[in-house]
């Protein structure tokens, strides 16, 4: 480990000022930040911890939830207006990591946790342009069985590893940050961004910018949503593929929906081509299979991961199925 | 600036790169907490601060100023095992021994949580009482490995010590 110092800030101004020297990272609950400075794919020279920041969730005027980015995941999966108003979100979190870990990290930990490409991770053997950018990428012609299917590039075919991102794009969140500039906020959807030729970029976030909570919009039908997660084995194992999706049904007819797509790229995939076909239509499994279908058509694999596209497709049409009945 | 561990004022490291594993381990000679992947993946580290399980090996000790962390040295009265160490014996709940603290640390931190209620990866309804079935323990539990196998007996002999404790929780409510 290359030494860093360590300081606590305050306030969200005391984190920004903490945070302007060269080489800063924010540190939440640690819980991929320290494995990633102990295997020296991160070299930061300070640690600014931001986990005294707000760690409050609370109601919105407008009938949604304000999530405080120092909320420990438990919290948030366990906290009742989640588990009753947002159930896909309680779902995707108790998906993800263990119990231990999820005691540990921070919600807005979470939203900027790395890839788990074992590629990038192999400081010593593999060419990563995430970590070392334009050095080349060794995943595009190594074991791809965990690689992305949707939006990837030439330079990165990483995906990203949260669950619980999923059911924020899934959601509508909106991301509140503070920055140099201010405070701005931003659409969950868009503060992820697909590799391109700057897979080093894992988000649009400007240098020194912290999150400081996620805003969840009033949406009474995501009463009616869950998360589905398919790994290679029982618990405590990323996504291979996940599905986060919210149904609404008003006399055999989709009269709402919202889905998000895991493990499949470099983002948490909002499927918006589904939810175009299948907005106002019949809720009928054909209408689900053509909407999962139509998601996937630009999917493209690599060698060892074309089973995802299948796949993803089954998922999306079993989770629609069990929302239905649930809905009816 | 220092940390209660099993009671005792601890203060926190000068360099801010040590984990707390490694000052429970190589600073206080407390070795019944074991580094096992050192990564956050295997659970052999698991201790309780505040009464909340976490893995130590992702904890920098400088994190946790002000904080009560317990291990598995804290936790027998004397010469008197806590029930818990008593039932992974009866049990045969462990062979090597090596993920055993972590696994009475952290069943004594997933008791607590389903205490309060929260859910699982497999409860079928997330705002119900938790009944703590096998299922239930065996996602609960599966933030801690065992490479001897001896899972089955590590549930047996949480789902004995917690037995009465769950159904005096369940006729309270």
């Amino acid at each position: 480990m290359t030494p860093f110092t360590y300081a606590r800030a305050e306030d969200a101004a005391d984190a920004l000022r903490l945070g302007q020297a060269s080489a800063a990272a924010y540190l939440g609950g640690g819980t991929n930040l320290v494995d990633l400075i102990r295997e020296t794919v991160a070299k930061p020279s300070a640690l600014i911890d931001v986990t005294g920041l707000s760690s409050e969730i609370e109601e919105t005027e407008g009938g949604g939830l304000m999530i405080g980015a120092a909320v420990r995941n438990t919290a948030l999966a366990e906290h009742l207006a989640v588990r009753t108003r947002y159930p896909v979100l309680s779902r995707a979190i108790l998906a993800g990591a263990s119990a231990q870990i999820r005691n540990m990290a921070t919600v807005g930990g979470n939203l900027l946790q790395r890839t788990r490409c074992t590629y990038f991770y192999d400081t010593d053997g593999s060419r990563c342009n995430k970590r070392a950018p334009g050095s080349g990428c060794d995943a595009i012609e190594g074991f791809t069985r965990g690689h992305a299917i949707l939006g990837a590039s030439s330079a990165c075919v990483a995906t990203h590893p949260s669950d619980m991102c999923v059911a924020l794009a899934a959601l509508d969140a909106i991301v509140h940050l503070h920055g140099r500039g201010g405070a701005r906020t931003l659409p969950f959807t868009e503060l992820h961004r697909l590799p391109g030729d700057h897979p080093e970029f894992d988000t649009v976030l400007e240098p020194g910018e912290l999150v400081t909570a996620i805003e969840l919009p009033p949406m009474n039908f995501a009463a009616n949503s869950t998360y589905r997660k398919v790994r290679d084995r029982a618990s405590y194992a990323f996504a291979l593929v996940s599905i986060a999706a919210a149904l609404e049904i008003e006399g055999g007819v989709v009269k709402d929906v919202r889905i998000a797509l895991g493990g499949v790229a470099h983002k948490p995939w909002r499927a918006s081509k589904a939810e175009a076909v299948l907005r106002g239509g019949p809720a009928t499994e054909q209408a689900f299979r053509a909407a999962a279908v139509a998601e996937m058509a630009d999917a493209q694999p690599l060698r060892d991961n074309g089973f995802k596209i299948e796949l993803t497709k089954r998922t999306l049409v079993a989770v629609l199925g069990d929302l239905s009945g649930a809905a009816a | 600036m220092s940390i209660l561990i099993n009671g005792l004022a601890v203060a926190l490291p000068d360099d801010p790169r040590v984990s707390l594993l490694d000052l429970l381990r190589q600073g206080l000679h407390l070795s019944g907490t074991k580094k096992g992947c050192n990564q956050g993946a295997c659970g052999a580290c698991t201790v309780l601060v505040d009464g909340e399980r976490i893995v130590s090996c992702l904890a920098l000790a400088v994190q946790y100023d002000g904080r009560q962390v317990t291990t598995i040295e804290g936790l027998a009265d004397g010469d008197a095992l806590h029930p818990l160490q008593q039932a992974f014996i009866d049990h045969d709940g462990f062979q090597c021994g090596y993920c055993t603290p972590g696994q009475i640390c952290s069943a004594i931190g997933m008791a607590a949580e389903a205490k309060r209620g929260v859910p699982s990866h497999v409860s079928a309804d997330l705002t119900a009482d938790v009944t703590l079935t096998r299922e239930e323990l065996q996602e609960r539990m599966s933030g801690n490995l065992c490479r001897c196998g001896a899972h089955n007996g590590i549930i047996d002999a949480i789902r004995e010590t917690l037995k009465s404790e769950i159904d005096t929780a369940e006729m309270a409510a």
